[in-house]
């Protein structure tokens, strides 16, 4: 069973002064899976995103990567450009897109680690680098256009709809070649339209990209109908998980939204 | 004698900070409320100096008594400070909220830039010779050659302004208010704070304090020109770090502990060299221990 | 725009700065021969031209709420958008032969006056250029970047006088000094949030500045050196005049080496690299870019150019002293990259122009340029935060599929 999670994370905490806004948690990820984080507002989730991808160092705890074919790895203690490399990828809740840059070039930003062009390739634009340049436009066309925003290439990200941008998000996310995707509430603002493709194209990703994706998202009825296992997060604790039938039956489940619009 | 000299030193240093602390308190409230490094605070000192100057030099010519020309120059020199600060922030910082720190930051620079520039073409480039307002104390008589009737003026109103000060923060309704909005101006918002209110109020408070520190100092100094508040007022932004930003007691720690730095650096090892002594302190303070003194060391949210 | 109601505001607007600025602007007292002057009519200008300020404020600032980035469209802009016709390879020949012809013939029909403001001009352009790099592109604003100019200065000078090394050799070596400089003081301040940033350059650039005044053993203190030879060119035997056309010369092919090569890095994995970590550092470390090098090489880059002008500037002056090096020269350098536009070349260059010519040709503008500094660093901030000439990211066509 060990054999294809991909991501493991034991026991992690985050500690903000007296404020545990992740406390023990553990989670694991599996191959080629959709996993759900859901919890109420200020659960935790967020801070447990960003302690995987290094942006804040967890006061305790071990999170682990098993990239394909290759060995296990812990990643805690990493910087985040660091974890990156490694595989994993994610959005922000707070949409942060490089917002006057273009969606291409969005897209290119986040392509960075996979070109080599330092300073005097720059300057002497030789043919290999050129090559490269070309090749980067190139693919990350073909990146926004398997998210649909082929029609955006040269607006500046911060002119793009409210949709668009989440999507960029994700395309830009896709971009760094990951396996594991982290994605913070892509959904959120969305109209149920859009929501629906946002679905479609997840779903999408984790059968043709073979992404193992772990989703952080308020709209159960999108929760449901494509994870594969869901962590319920409250007060920074793990308090259920399973698949989603379970999970929506769960008494602690319903207990923790009790309150709260959530149509479970 | 070295011990003498130390302690000579070591009140220079006193009232050094006492001046630093009475100017970096509107760094750090302005920079807890609206995350902005306020470049043009040090000019607000100095057009409190400068006014203060005006006023005293007019009013003496009516003949009036000296302390009632005091009190009233200082009075309205306070006013002309409140009412720069508040207009300044209207225009140079207001419509900016919403965009970049480094926009905002480029604006109060320019700000700065143009408020000396100001003074210097309204007034002149030259030093003036600035007034004594406190008048020599008979009881100073016996330590006046190390510690004058000036300098125990700024030490105690430095004292007196700070514990009014963080007694007002405390407990008043508007100094909870402005504690709310420095840690979370949306959720202040939504709570019916008036944010624009808090924000003039603090500039007000900032420019109160600096304006009662430029009179202070350039009587003690007995002479004023348009960019004494530069230097100062970096000096007084390197203090307030040093304490930790936003924090009212690490501000007046960080000025004392300035002003120690330099008295004690300038007497011991090299005068020209004073203000190397504080932007060293700066970079290493920044670079060791970013959260300064008393300051919560805080992760910037994602 | 002439309601009532805006005449009311402007009116009251004017009334308060005008009680506002009472002491300072009509009262001036002279401390030693105990005398006042009024000076009322100080109170009149100063009335009208906040009415009026006050009026176009207002209205500029509704407009720039309804406009919309995209819309938005200055003069400048519009000569720079037109594309159509500027790309069309004749116009382009054009242009570019007009402008090689100008940059010829200029110094053999100006005097020596007008060459050597040329030459200033064109050392502003390589700073604003080289400060574009780290503030512009990179987002990190540098306040100390005078220093690195410094640097570059004194290399020449002090590296000429202890070993007689000459210009050609030092300009390469100044400008190495200058980035390892600005490596060495990058490396540790580097990790510091943007505004700790701005305060510590500024510091770095004041402590650079006073042990230059005070280290007389090293730097020769305050009356500075003198006597920097200015550059030869094969042993060749030049009057002044023949000498400063020379510089001149010299500092155009600096700038188009500068012009080239920002360029170029511009449009390149580096520059997206830059202007991403501008945009949002912490997006930045999530697609798997290193900051903290990319800062490094911004910040050093930059250092690189002031270098240069640096040493172009002691072998133009022929005396350097630290009077040239203070914080209100990396204001100027700031205020060219801030009204050109951060981040775009053509509105750097034209800044230069704007900021460096216009007060040295009309005198009684150079008082009040400080002052106007001042005031452009707000009001561009406010109204035209992307500058005179909005930096245009470069668009990209799809060429189709590739296998
Ligand atoms: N950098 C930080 N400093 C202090 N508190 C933080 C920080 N980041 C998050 N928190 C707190 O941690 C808690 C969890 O927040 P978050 O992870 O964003 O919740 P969720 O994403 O589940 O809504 C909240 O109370 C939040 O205020
Ligand atoms: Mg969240």
């Amino acid at each position: 069973m060990k054999e294809n999670t991909v991501l493991e994370v034991r026991d992690l905490s985050m500690h903000f002064g007296g404020l545990y806004a992740v406390d023990k948690a553990n989670l694991s990820v599996k191959k080629d899976e959709i996993t759900a984080l859901i919890g109420p507002n200020g659960a935790g989730k967020t801070t447990f995103f960003n302690c995987v991808t290094g942006l804040y160092t967890p006061t305790t705890g071990k999170i682990f990567i098993t990239p394909q074919g290759k060995k296990r790895e812990e990643i805690d203690s990493l910087k985040p450009h660091k974890i990156t490399n490694k595989g994993i990828a994610r959005t922000f809740q707070n949409i942060r897109l490089f917002q006057n840059m273009t969606a291409l070039e969005n897209v290119m930003a986040g392509r960075h680690r996979l070109l080599k062009a330092g300073i005097l390739h720059a300057i002497l634009r030789d043919k290999k680098t050129k090559e490269e340049e070309e090749k980067v436009v190139h693919d990350s066309y073909e990146i926004l256009e398997k998210i649909g925003l082929t029609k955006y290439i040269n607006e500046l990200a911060k002119n793009l709809p409210y949709g668009a941008q989440r999507r960029l998000e994700i395309a830009r996310a896709l971009a760094t070649d990951p396996f594991i995707l982290l994605l913070d509430e892509p959904a959120a603002g969305m109209n149920p339209n859009e929501t629906r493709e946002l679905d479609n194209l997840i779903l999408r990703l984790k059968e043709d990209e073979k992404l193992s994706i772990l989703l952080i998202e308020h709209d159960m009825s999108l929760v449901m109908r494509i994870s594969d296992r869901i962590y319920v997060m409250d007060y920074g604790k793990i308090i259920a998980e399973g698949k989603p039938e379970q999970i929506r039956h769960d008494p602690l489940v319903i207990k923790a939204y009790l309150g709260e619009n959530y149509n479970v | 004698m070295k011990f003498s000299y130390f302690i000579e030193l070591f009140l220079s240093g006193l009232t050094k900070g006492s001046i630093y602390a009475l100017l970096s308190l509107g760094y750090t409230m302005v920079y807890g409320i609206i995350q902005l490094i306020n470049f043009a605070h040090g000019e607000i000192y100095m057009i409190g100096a400068f006014t203060a100057l005006i006023i005293t030099t007019i009013l003496a010519y009516t003949g009036m008594n000296a302390l009632a020309i005091a009190f009233l120059a200082i009075f309205l020199a306070i006013l002309y400070s409140a009412g720069y600060a508040v207009t300044m922030e209207r225009i140079a910082y207001k419509p900016l909220r919403n965009s970049t720190r480094l926009s905002a930051l480029i604006s109060a620079i320019g700000m700065s830039i143009f408020l000396q520039n100001y003074v210097r073409l309204l007034q002149t480039s030259d030093f003036l010779r600035f007034p004594p307002l406190i008048p020599e104390f008979g009881f100073m008589r016996y330590v006046e050659h190390i510690f004058t009737s000036t300098q125990l003026v700024i030490f105690v109103s430095t004292c007196v302004i700070m514990i009014i000060l963080t007694i007002f923060i405390k407990f008043s309704k508007t100094g909870k208010a402005m504690r709310a909005v420095a840690q979370d101006r949306v959720m202040a918002m939504l709570s019916g704070i008036n944010i624009n209110r808090i924000i003039s109020v603090t500039f007000i408070f900032g420019s109160v304090t600096a304006a009662v520190g430029g009179i202070l100092i350039s009587s003690y100094n007995a002479q004023i020109n348009f960019n004494i508040g530069f230097m100062a007022g970096i000096k007084a932004f390197v203090a307030a770090v040093l304490g930790g930003i936003g924090s009212i007691p690490g501000a007046v720690l960080g000025s004392f502990v300035l002003g120690w730095t330099e008295s004690f650096g300038t007497g011991y090892i090299s005068s020209d060299y004073e203000d190397v002594f504080a932007f060293l302190f700066l970079i290493l303070i920044l670079i060791f221990k970013p959260e300064g003194l008393l300051g919560r060391s805080t992760k910037q949210k994602v | 725009m002439f309601s009532i109601k805006n005449m009311t505001k402007a009116f009251f607007i004017s009334l308060w700065i005008m009680i506002l600025t009472f002491p300072l602007a009509v009262i001036k007292v002279n401390t030693i021969d105990k005398t006042v002057n009024w000076r009322w009519f100080n109170l009149i200008y100063i009335g009208i031209i906040t009415f009026i300020t006050a009026f176009l404020w207002d209205y500029f600032l509704k407009r720039n709420k309804e406009d919309n980035d995209r819309k938005k469209k200055s003069f400048l802009n519009i000569i720079a958008d037109k594309k159509k016709y500027f790309n069309r390879p004749e116009f382009k020949t054009l242009f570019y032969g007009a402008l090689f012809v100008v940059i010829m013939v200029f110094p053999f029909v100006s005097g020596l006056y007008q060459i050597n403001v040329m030459t200033t001009a064109l050392i502003y352009v390589m700073l604003g250029l080289g400060l574009n790099i780290v503030v512009g592109l990179g987002g990190l604003l540098n306040l100390g970047y005078v220093a690195f100019y410094a640097v570059g200065a004194y290399s020449y000078a002090l590296l000429n006088k202890h070993f007689g090394i000459n210009f050609w050799i030092a300009l390469p070596i100044g400008a190495l000094f200058s980035m390892l400089f600005g490596l060495i003081i990058g490396f540790p301040v580097l990790r510091l949030r943007g505004d700790y940033l701005a305060i510590v350059t500024l510091a770095f650039g004041e402590i650079v500045r006073i042990v230059l005044e005070n280290w007389n053993e090293f730097s020769f203190g305050p009356s500075g050196i003198s006597g920097i030879p200015r550059p030869g060119l094969f042993g060749l035997k030049m009057n002044l005049m023949q000498n400063s056309i020379l510089i001149y010369f010299i500092m155009i092919v600096l700038t188009a080496i500068t012009v080239f090569v920002v360029n170029r890095l511009e449009n390149s994995r580096l520059g997206r690299t830059w202007v991403a970590m501008r945009e949002d550092e912490i997006a930045c470390q999530t697609m798997g870019i290193n900051v903290t090098k990319a800062k490094l090489t911004a910040f050093a880059l930059g250092a690189l150019w002031a270098g240069l002008a640096g040493v172009m500037f002691a072998a133009k002056t022929t005396f350097i002293n630290p009077a040239s090096f203070t914080i209100w020269e990396s204001i100027i350098i700031l205020c060219i990259v801030v009204l050109g536009g951060m981040g775009s070349i053509l509105g750097v260059i034209i800044a230069s122009f704007i900021l460096i010519i216009l007060p040295e040709s009309l005198r009684f503008f150079s008082d009040y340029r400080m002052l106007v500094f001042g005031a452009i660093l707000v009001v561009m901030m406010i109204f035209r935060p992307g500058g005179i000439i909005n930096a245009k990211r470069k668009v990209y066509q799809y060429k189709g599929k590739k296998d």
